[in-house]
């Protein structure tokens, strides 16, 4: 019988072997635009890490999220693309092209900032008030990219930007085939290892955030709040703190974002996606991080297994599409929201019950 | 008044137009254990929030080991030694009933935590047996046992009780009284707020009476057990 650290070792290196093989599985089984969307997955992922602090932790519902995603992403737009060249000529005759990692740094403080300045108004509001103003937020921020076009020209409006430069770090770039010790690695692939590093970075902080004092003042925060004070914990500032490392998480991904999609508008950020984000949470399982890997892999990948099931589904039975797999997909999702709220309110994957079970088992061994 | 450890004057709060605490004078001597009593909206609870930072006061002074409180943050009383529990009990439900008792440590960053936190399981055995149970699962008098644990936990000078008998059967609030004497009889200075006037008197060394937010009567606990106004308004004739 091997021992328990030796079953803990083997467990991670199994872990982390499928993982580094997964794009190759993906691509070979179901190829290449399924790749994509899993990519796309790790950002969602990301984002919903990032409003776990803020809702799951800090029990600060935020249905504005969304904002910090694009105001990282128009950080990268901004940054590597023509559109600045363009809109002004003088400033930047030779347009500006930063590495990522100057980008990605400046995205995430201007995010955590962005943050800050909607914590800080916000601050004696709980519940559904600060739902309220946390979704007006997120709709300024959509509706100021949506018209930053004049009198100066920011953010090209609702034609979003451009042309935006790929990914590329140390002169490698993410948008071509690259061979790496013999082995053929395409564009998708890379990407997939670039969000996969992220998504751990961020599984990471988490996870000390979550072990840490401030993690539990935190906590502390969101079951009663004057209690909390009563602690000695400062609950203003960690309520402005919960908000910018979630917003610095979600600038994060939206460079990411910008960076792998070579376009950015407006309507990728509106008030449904910060909804989405929320319910991968909810689902998932508030506060506990793997629940809510498990809800954001779900519900990203969830649209893309309707668009390719239903279609050729009702082709065979009917010979035609009666439904729509864009409505469908709103009716399921319905639905499936409704069945975790009545039968396992605490989401799909819960921290406490896990917890329970294994100190039961440190017990009975 | 040297030996004061808690020190109000003139003392006012109000709610927007609505002044709950009309200047008071009140003050807790080391080791000592002052009753407030008074009936519901007399103020009780505005005096203690005031106290401990949690509630700004429009008026008057809070003066605590003979520093003047008016320009510390809640946050850092606690770390002064004034520990509140508050109205309601105010537990952390979805946090174990240790992780309960470490936040009370919040403040402190020293060695003698674990310490302690064992004391506090000798003080209240019954959370040594659900010391990894939610703390929302808890019944009312457990929870009681486990807020007045965490608040001592910070090591405080000063400990307020507001209304620990609420909501709790008979038996549970005997216990509760039980263990403030006994609290209070390793020297701990507390200010206990009570609407069970005849409770709070027989365990206090002083007491107040709160009325429409101002002081009606003060003395000498046994005093005011005796007094006819005390009788007639708080313990039923």
């Amino acid at each position: 019988m091997p021992n328990a650290p030796d079953r803990v070792l083997f467990q991670r290196i199994l872990f982390t072997a499928i993982l580094l093989l997964l794009p190759f599985a993906v691509d070979a089984l179901l190829g290449r635009g399924w790749l994509r969307i899993v990519d796309f997955a790790m950002l969602y992922i990301m984002l919903a890490l990032g409003l776990n602090i803020v809702v799951g932790y800090a029990g600060l519902l935020d249905l504005g999220y969304i904002a910090f995603f694009a105001v990282g992403a128009y950080c990268y737009a901004l940054a590597d693309s023509p559109h600045l060249a363009l809109a002004f000529p003088q400033l930047f005759p030779d347009g500006v092209h930063l590495s990522l990692l100057i980008v990605l740094p400046m995205a995430a403080l201007l995010a955590g900032g962005m943050g800050v300045l909607l914590g800080a108004p916000t601050l004696k509001l709980r519940g559904d008030y600060l739902a309220i103003v946390t979704l007006g937020f997120g709709e300024i921020i959509r509706i100021f990219m949506n018209n930053l076009n004049a009198p100066v020209n920011l953010t090209n409006g609702p034609q979003g930007i451009s042309r935006i430069d790929p990914i590329s770090i140390a002169g490698v770039s993410f948008n071509a085939t690259q061979r790496i010790f013999g082995i053929t690695f395409p564009s998708v692939h890379l990407y997939f290892y670039l969000f996969l590093f992220f998504a751990m970075l961020v599984v990471f902080i988490s996870r000390r955030l979550e072990r840490s004092r401030i993690g539990r003042a935190w906590m502390a925060i969101r079951e009663d709040e004057i209690a909390a004070s009563a602690m000695g914990i400062n609950t203003r500032n960690l309520k402005l703190l919960a908000f910018a490392m979630g917003a610095a998480f979600g600038g994060i991904s939206g460079t990411l974002f910008a960076g792998f999609q070579g376009f950015v508008s407006p309507e990728s950020f509106s008030l449904m996606e910060s909804v989405m984000v929320l319910c991968m949470v909810v689902l998932g399982g508030m506060g506990h991080i793997y629940g809510v890997i498990l809800g954001g892999l779900l519900l990203a990948l969830m649209p893309e297994i309707l668009r390719h099931s239903v279609v050729p589904l009702q082709q065979a039975l009917f010979g035609k599409t009666i439904i729509d797999p864009e409505s469908l997909r709103m009716l399921l999702f319905g639905i499936a929201l409704i069945l975790v709220m009545l039968y396992r309110p605490a989401g799909l994957w819960p921290s406490r019950v896990r917890r329970r079970e294994l100190s039961t088992d440190e017990k009975t061994r | 008044m040297l030996n004061s450890l808690l020190e109000i004057t003139g003392l006012e709060v109000a709610y927007g137009g609505i002044q709950a605490v009309k200047g008071i004078e009140l003050h807790v001597g080391k080791g000592e254990l002052v009753a407030l009593i008074g009936s519901n909206g007399a103020g009780k609870t505005s005096t203690l929030k005031a106290i401990a930072g949690l509630q700004p006061s429009s008026a008057g002074e809070v003066h605590f080991d003979g520093k003047s409180m008016s320009s510390v943050e809640a946050c850092r009383r606690v770390s002064m030694g004034i520990a509140l529990v508050p109205e309601g009990r105010g537990v952390f439900a979805r946090l174990s009933v240790s992780e309960n008792l470490l936040m009370g440590a919040y403040s402190r960053s020293d060695a003698g935590i674990s310490d302690d936190l064992q004391r506090m399981y000798d003080l209240f055995p019954r959370l040594i047996e659900r010391r990894d149970q939610l703390a929302g699962t808890l019944s009312g008098g457990e929870q009681q046992m486990l807020v007045m644990a965490r608040a001592l936990m910070s090591r405080p000078r000063l400990l307020m009780l507001d209304e620990p008998s609420m909501g709790l059967a008979p038996l549970m609030v005997k216990k509760i009284f039980e263990t403030i004497r006994e609290v209070a009889a390793q020297g701990m200075s507390i200010l206990l707020v009570e609407q069970n006037a005849r409770l709070a008197l027989q365990v206090a060394n002083r007491g107040y009476v709160l009325e429409g937010g101002i002081i009606a009567l003060s003395g000498r606990a046994s005093d005011l057990l005796q007094s006819d106004e005390v009788k007639r308004a708080y313990l039923g004739g």
